[in-house]
Order: structure tokens, then sequence, then C-alpha cells
């Protein structure tokens, strides 16, 4: 299972405000009822985006200028809440490839890298540079070099986090860990034999 | 070398490093429910792999079961699908399955304890944050993704960073009326909902050392609301005395061993922690939230904040969840009127949590206008209940009693909030739009505040509408 190395994400960029966003705000609860993470990209954002009748509310994400945006940005604690992989699935399904965010929850940190989509953490003030930027030129294009931990938004460039062992899953292509989890398939029997209660 | 408890147990189950840098940790038990785990299953039938421990595997029904009419097919035709989906996937690879015909079916949080399969020293993981909640047995238990879920079932093992790890202390004695629910909205209150980023939590001190089992749940329930993903407390007598003689515990002289090897697991008293907080019991109150994180809390009788007066950072966060609220800054949070109360969840629906509520409720009834529904975690739970005529109370005092589930905490089943209706609930999330109505409105507290406010129609003090801590009150 030869996996994509990820070493840059590029594309246009949209800013969500907000500190705290939760699972629950990325795709609510009633669109869990599935068995497959297909069809998950329209509910994005859902309850903020759509008023109850189904017409749109004003959002970034239903503003056209940003229809198309790849990389999303926001505040601080992204994704914390709820573990549910949907989260990352309906933005990464909803054409998301990067974020952009001051820090992550860690289980959508996780669950974001195990995707491939890159998490990068900016400072506050950085962020909200580009997102001026974008508001600007909604067709600037923004840069996360996983390589370098920087990201380019136009002219300018800034500095980011980015864990290391997400860094070397995303650059060698093993952002997914399953492969190499089954090759440790030995060892791990060697361990659970080792413990009294699980063999 | 002294170490923790958390050393000890990740030592032992650490497979290897690596290329990531991440290690490779066994699983010793899996626990699944429907919402999370048929992508999983659906994963492994592509990658044509097998679960590689299925008698460690253990799964149950809870987000999407309806709590009054139980019977096959669900009304719901998409909730029908999962649970016939779980049950084909469980059949298929061999995975033990609580069901609801089983007695045993029931919030996955509450059902591992409960079946004695949750145990010190075991590392435990599940598609579902709160599965921190299986600390409380000196456990370490971690909350994972989908895709983990498949590592788990294809591997028994999944990647993952070691955390730092932080004790927190709560020394004192809790005043009457303070139960753990106020002491995990405190410590998010204090920490904040992202201070355990990166962190697991060690909860111990006076308060935790005579805490029971079901409070340590609660408290290391929410350790995720406050951003930790692993929250647990040191095993002793009382974890044992919980667990034995549990359908899973171990028997006879493997029981005796087991509880040798417990007894060792305990924290060294001089080990490094890489941060150490000291709280007071008695600088806790009872506690409600007022707005849309659970770190956004105050005591009964302090007022809502002004977002004019709080620090910059937080003005806009402030502002938001006062909007969605709809409440007065400044003004007190006491008096707010509720339209439902829910008694619940994986924080606060098992045994005790009953049993103290009912204690008071005896007698009293739900204010008009209130709907108030009680959900055991689990069949065993309500069957218990029931044989206690706990039930019985809580119908007299006009709150619905109903099947085992998550219900009303996040309102995947019909358990829903109505338009902005306000809810008292003794769940873990006040997120917008968390309990079924993207307006609908959560004010988290403990279950003996949600009585209080059920037989009020308001938020209120329980200690002043239960008279809690005068003597002559019903034993149950
Ligand atoms: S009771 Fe609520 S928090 Fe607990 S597992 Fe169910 S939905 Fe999640």
């Amino acid at each position: 299972m030869a996996l994509e190395k990820i070493s840059k994400v590029t594309g246009r960029g949209v800013y969500i405000p907000g500190d705290d966003i939760d699972t629950d705000r990325i795709i609510p609860a009633r669109f869990m009822k599935c068995i497959t993470f297909d069809g998950l990209g329209e509910f994005a954002f859902y309850d903020v985006r759509k008023n109850e009748d189904g017409s749109d509310k004003k959002h970034p994400l239903n503003d056209p200028r940003h229809a198309g945006a790849t990389i999303l940005l926001s505040g601080s604690n992204f994704g914390c809440g709820s573990s549910r992989e949907h989260a990352p699935q309906a933005l990464h399904k909803a054409g998301f490839r990067g974020i952009v965010a001051e820090s992550y929850a860690e289980i959508f940190f996780g669950n974001s890298i195990t995707l491939g989509m890159p998490c990068f953490a900016a400072s506050r003030q950085d962020i909200r540079e580009m997102a001026a930027t974008i508001e600007a030129d909604p067709e600037v294009q923004i840069e996360l070099d996983v390589e370098n931990r920087s990201i380019r938004c136009g002219e300018r460039e800034y500095p980011a986090e980015l864990r290391d062992s997400a860094r070397t899953a995303l650059l060698s292509g093993k952002w997914d860990p399953i492969a190499e989890l089954l090759e440790g398939e030995e060892e791990g029997e060697a361990t659970a034999r080792s413990l009294h209660y699980v063999r | 070398m002294a170490k923790s408890l958390f050393d000890k147990v990740w030592e032992a189950h650490a497979v290897r490093e690596l290329s990531s840098g991440h290690t490779q940790l066994l699983i010793g038990a899996h626990l699944i429910h429907e919402v999370t785990s048929p992508q999983a299953f659906g994963m492994l039938r592509e990658l044509g792999l097998k679960v590689r421990f299925p008698e460690r595997t253990f799964a149950t029904v809870d987000h999407i079961v309806p709590t009054d009419e139980r019977n096959e097919p669900f009304s719901d035709p998409l909730a029908d699908a999962m649970i016939k989906e779980l049950r084909r996937n469980c059949e298929e690879f061999g995975v033990t399955y609580f069901d609801i015909a089983s007695g045993r079916q029931g919030i996955v949080h509450v059902v591992g304890p409960e079946q004695g399969i949750t145990q010190p020293g075991t590392t435990i993981a599940c598609g579902d944050s709160h599965t921190s909640t299986h600390g409380a047995f000196g456990a370490i238990a971690f909350g994972i993704g989908t895709s983990q879920v498949r590592d788990v079932l294809a591997t028994q093992t999944m990647a993952i960073s070691k955390p730092k790890l932080r004790r927190i202390n709560v020394d004192g004695k809790l005043a009457p009326g303070i139960y753990a629910k106020d002491v995990i909205l405190y410590i998010i209150r204090k920490l904040g909902v992202k201070g355990g980023t990166g962190f697991a939590y060690e909860y111990g001190g006076e308060v935790f050392d005579r805490f029971n089992m079901e409070e340590r749940m609660t408290v290391c329930n929410m350790s995720i609301e406050g951003g930790a993903r692993v929250g647990y407390v040191n095993p002793d007598e009382k974890t044992f005395e919980y667990l034995k003689g549990r359908p899973y515990s171990p028997k006879g002289r493997e029981w005796d061993e087991a509880v040798e090897r417990w007894r060792n697991l305990a924290s060294d008293p001089d080990c490094e922690y890489d941060d150490v907080v000291n709280f007071r019991a008695e600088d806790i109150g009872p506690s409600v939230t007022w707005g849309i994180t659970p770190g956004q809390g105050v005591f009964i009788d302090e007022t809502i904040p002004d977002p004019e007066k709080v620090e910059e950072e937080q003005r806009e966060g402030v502002i938001e969840a006062l909007e969605h609220m709809k409440l007065k800054p400044g003004s007190p949070i006491k008096g707010t009127p509720i339209d439902v109360a829910f008694l619940g969840s994986c924080t606060n629906g098992r045994l005790t949590d009953f049993q103290e509520v009912a204690g008071y409720l005896k007698g009293r009834h739900v204010a008009p206008g209130v709907k108030a529904i009680a959900v055991p975690g689990s069949m065993g739970v309500g069957k218990i209940c029931e044989e206690l005529g706990i039930d019985k109370i809580f119908r007299e005092a006009g709150f619905e009693w109903r099947g085992a589930g998550c219900s009303m905490c996040l309102a995947m089943n019909p358990d829903k909030l109505v338009g902005d209706q306000l809810c008292a609930s003794s769940s873990n999330r006040n997120f917008k739009g968390r309990q079924g109505s993207p307006i609908g409105r959560t004010i988290l507290m403990s279950p003996l505040m949600v009585a209080a406010a059920a037989v009020t129609g308001q938020v209120s003090d329980a200690r002043e509408v239960f008279g809690v801590g005068s003597p002559n009150l019903v034993e149950v």
C-alpha cells in the first residue's frame, strides 16, 4: 500500500473564524447515521451554513468567492469534542486538503493526518493576516510546506508548527499507519503473550 | 526507578517504535459501537483483513437506539440499518456483541466497567472520545477515530505518541451537595478546554480516595472536555471491590493473582510528573455552564459573564456563546427557566446517580411544562433501579423512565430538543446543536442539580431545593 508522499499542499483558502470549533459543529451527529463516509462532504458545517428550511446562511463556506477553496483556516482548539472521524472526512470530502489553525484537539489532529490532510499550527496574528489577504484576494494561492514547516500566503511566508511524527509520516508517505502496523504482527504477538490478561 | 501508573502500563504494552516516531501500542480491550465502526469493518473487508483478537473486542449499540419503543425494526430506517450492520459485522468477524436481547446493552462506557472488561493496567481503545472514562479503574483508555478502529481491529495495536503526564490533586472535603460532576466542571473551568492537550491526567488526592468508582468515572469521563485524551485514577481496594464477581473479571485463583498484580500498578509515590496542579475541595461549588463549551461555567450563585469585562482573548467567544444561549450578561444564572431535564449519559447515567437523586426526589414533582427524562446508562443499571423501586420514584415525580442508551446526550435517536428549548442536562457537552436542535441550548450540571431544575422549572441550587445536608432524608 504505497501512499503518496505529501510534501506540499497548495490551493485557495477560506477562513472560518472562531475558537473551540468542535466536531459536532463540523459534522452534526444526525449526519453520522451512515455506514460509509461517502456523501459527508455536503454536510460539513451544515448547521452554521444552513437555515432550517435549507436556505443558505451567511457563512464563509457559502461565499461564492471562496468556492473551491482547499485550505481551511480557523482559530484555536480546532476539532475539539467528539472523536468522530466523520469530521475530517467531511472536510476532506468537501475538498479540503490542509488546515491552518492556532491549535488542534488531539484526536482530530491524528484523524486528519491519517487521511493525509496536514494540520499546520500558526500564530493568531499570522492567521488573521492570512485571512485578511484572502479576504482582499480570494484567488491568492496558499502553500503549506510540510518539509520546511512554513506557509506561504501570497507574497508572505509564515512559520508553522507540525509535530515531528506527523511531518515524517506525511513526507514518507506513511500517514496511514496500517501497513506498518501489520508488519509488526510478530512483535505484537509477543507483547500480547507477555501480558497476563490478553492471552 | 519510580514510575507512574501511566509509564508502567505504557511500557508493558509498547510493541515497538514506528518510522514516524509513534509507538505501536498493544490494545488490551477494544470496545466498539454502531456509529464509528461500520466504516472500519468496511475497510477491513476492502483490505481482506480479519479481526486480529476477536475475543478482546466487544460491541454494543448505544448512540442510535431509541429509548422508548425498542423493538426492531426501529422507526428510523437509518438507525435500523446501523444496528443491522453492527450485528452483521460482529457475526462475520466473530466479535462479542451485547445487544438489547442480551440484557447487557448500554452506553459503551457504562457497559465496559459493568461487565468487568475494564480492568486496572489494561489499555483500552474505543471509537469514542469519552473512552477516558475507563481510566477510573487505572486503565489507560484512548478515544480513537475510525481509521484507528480499523487499525485496532486488524492488528490489536495502534500508532500513538506518548503524552505528557499531569497530576491533578483535589484535597480537602467536598461540602454536602457537591458532586464529582462539580469537581470536573471546576477543573475544566480552571485549566481550560484545551489545557489538557498533549497530556494524560492522573487524578488523585483525598477527594478521589474517598470517591466511589462511579464518581471517579464521572471525572475521568470528562477529561477530554479539558483537552486531555486520557484521564485515570490509581486503582485501590474500591476498584477491586467493584470488579469482583463481574462477568469478565478473573475468577478464583486468577482473581487473587490479578489483584496481586493490580496492587503494584499505582504510581510510585516519588514518581515524576511533567506537571502538578493542586485544587482545594472547599473551593468547589455546585457548577453549571452558561455557554457552549464545558469550560464556560460558573457556580450556581454567580452571574453570567459580561463580555465587556472578560479578557480580550475570550470576548468573541463569550459574545457568541451568550447569543446562542440567549442569556443576559451580568444576570444571575439561577432562575433561568428550563424546558427539558435530561438525566443520563456516560457521565452521569449510573446506579449511584439515580440512587442519589431518587433519595431527594421522593414526594416531589416535575414543574408544569417541563419535560423530564431519566435514561439509565445501561440495561443493567435500569434493571437494578427497577429492582430497587427507583424507577417508580422517578415516574411518580413526573419523569419518563426510559430504556438504556445515549439518548439526548447527542440526540442521534428520537430524543431531541425542539427549537431553542433549554435543557438542564447531566451529560458532558453543551456544544451548539449537541442535543439535536441547531438552536437548542444546554446547561451542564450534576444529576441532583438536574432534578432541582426539573422540580422548580428553572436553574436552581439543589441544596436549597432539597435541603441537602438536612438529616431527615428518605433513604433508598
Ligand atoms: S452518552 Fe453521550 S458522550 Fe457518552 S458515549 Fe453516548 S453520546 Fe457519547
